[in-house]
């Protein structure tokens, strides 16, 4: 599990799962915390290659990493993700609080 | 030949047009993914798009998840003693081209449902809920009704129709 985060300058790259759903979710978010707190790591970026499907639970960890990092002026990052996933963002608004790149 | 695809449709109409289903399993997180797996299984008959499917898989994981989360909460596991047992209950059907899906709990209920079916509205930011999950049944299904009372339980009703019962009448 713990090779699904990576350290890259002050950017903490997350490979999200194939499923991003509740029970998937938890230790996302407790893991990047880790990372947010402990190391002080001032970015995230949330890689969907591998992912096929999110819920609600998917936003949740993203608004909620962003609320940590975003006080200290860091950002949130969307890479790779599918048109479906894309839309699922979108229609939470997410647009106007994460990059969403190619 | 013409007569023998003619068969083959009515053969495939029939063993669509009505099917009935029933699960209820423990309300733990590893229970998401296999209802949202097993209500995607019994819709293939159907010949369900990639769209559809993921629409239902999402509706059907949000409701999941609220019974386990919110219906089985602490506080209402706290009040009534309860430990482990608890239920959620599946009942799929399908009747002609619409799917519909109920998910229920015997949980602690919604006081609000107005409120609480507004995009956003979360009772447990702590949890990290964004309350959208409402707001996405009502997105990716053709209709959403809830019914729930305080500590009697919650009762999420959806329907969907798929494109499928059209183009095999086209057929024939
Ligand atoms: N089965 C249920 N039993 C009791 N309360 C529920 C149930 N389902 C939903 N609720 C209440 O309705 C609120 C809104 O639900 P909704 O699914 O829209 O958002 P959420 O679950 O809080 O967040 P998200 O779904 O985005 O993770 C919940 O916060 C909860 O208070
Ligand atoms: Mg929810």
């Amino acid at each position: 599990m713990e090779d699904n985060f990576k350290v890259i300058d002050n950017y903490l790259m997350v490979r999200m799962p194939e499923e991003v759903d509740h029970h998937k979710s938890v230790y996302i978010s407790k893991i990047a915390d880790e990372y947010i707190m402990k190391e002080g790591i001032g970015n995230v970026v949330f890689d969907f290659e591998t992912t096929r499907f999110m819920d609600s639970s998917g936003i949740g960890v993203i608004i909620g990493r962003y609320k940590k990092i975003s006080y200290f002026g860091g950002k949130v990052f969307a890479i790779n993700a599918d048109t479906r996933i894309k839309r699922t963002l979108m229609i939470c608004g997410l647009h106007k609080i994460v990059e969403i790149m190619e | 030949m013409e007569t023998e695809q003619k068969i083959k449709n009515e053969m495939k109409r029939n063993t669509l047009l009505e099917n009935e289903m029933r699960l209820s399993f423990d309300a733990v997180s590893v229970n998401e993914a296999f209802a949202r797996v097993a209500v995607a299984a019994f819709v293939t008959p159907l010949n369900p798009t990639v769209e559809e499917i993921s629409d239902i898989k999402t509706a059907v994981s949000e409701a999941v998840t609220n019974a386990i989360i919110h219906g089985y909460d602490e506080e209402f596991l706290g009040a009534t003693g309860q430990k482990g047992k608890n239920q959620v209950y599946l009942h799929c059907k399908i009747v002609e081209d619409v799917l519909h899906v109920e998910v229920q709990d015997t949980g602690k209920g919604i006081a609000d449902i107005d409120q609480a079916m507004e995009p956003l509205f979360t009772t447990r930011p702590d949890m990290d809920r964004s309350g959208m999950g409402f707001a996405f049944m009502e997105a990716f299904m053709d209709d959403l009704e809830v019914i729930s009372e305080p500590f009697q339980g919650t009762l999420v009703r959806m329907k969907k129709k798929l494109g499928t019962i059209s183009w095999i009448k086209q057929e024939e």
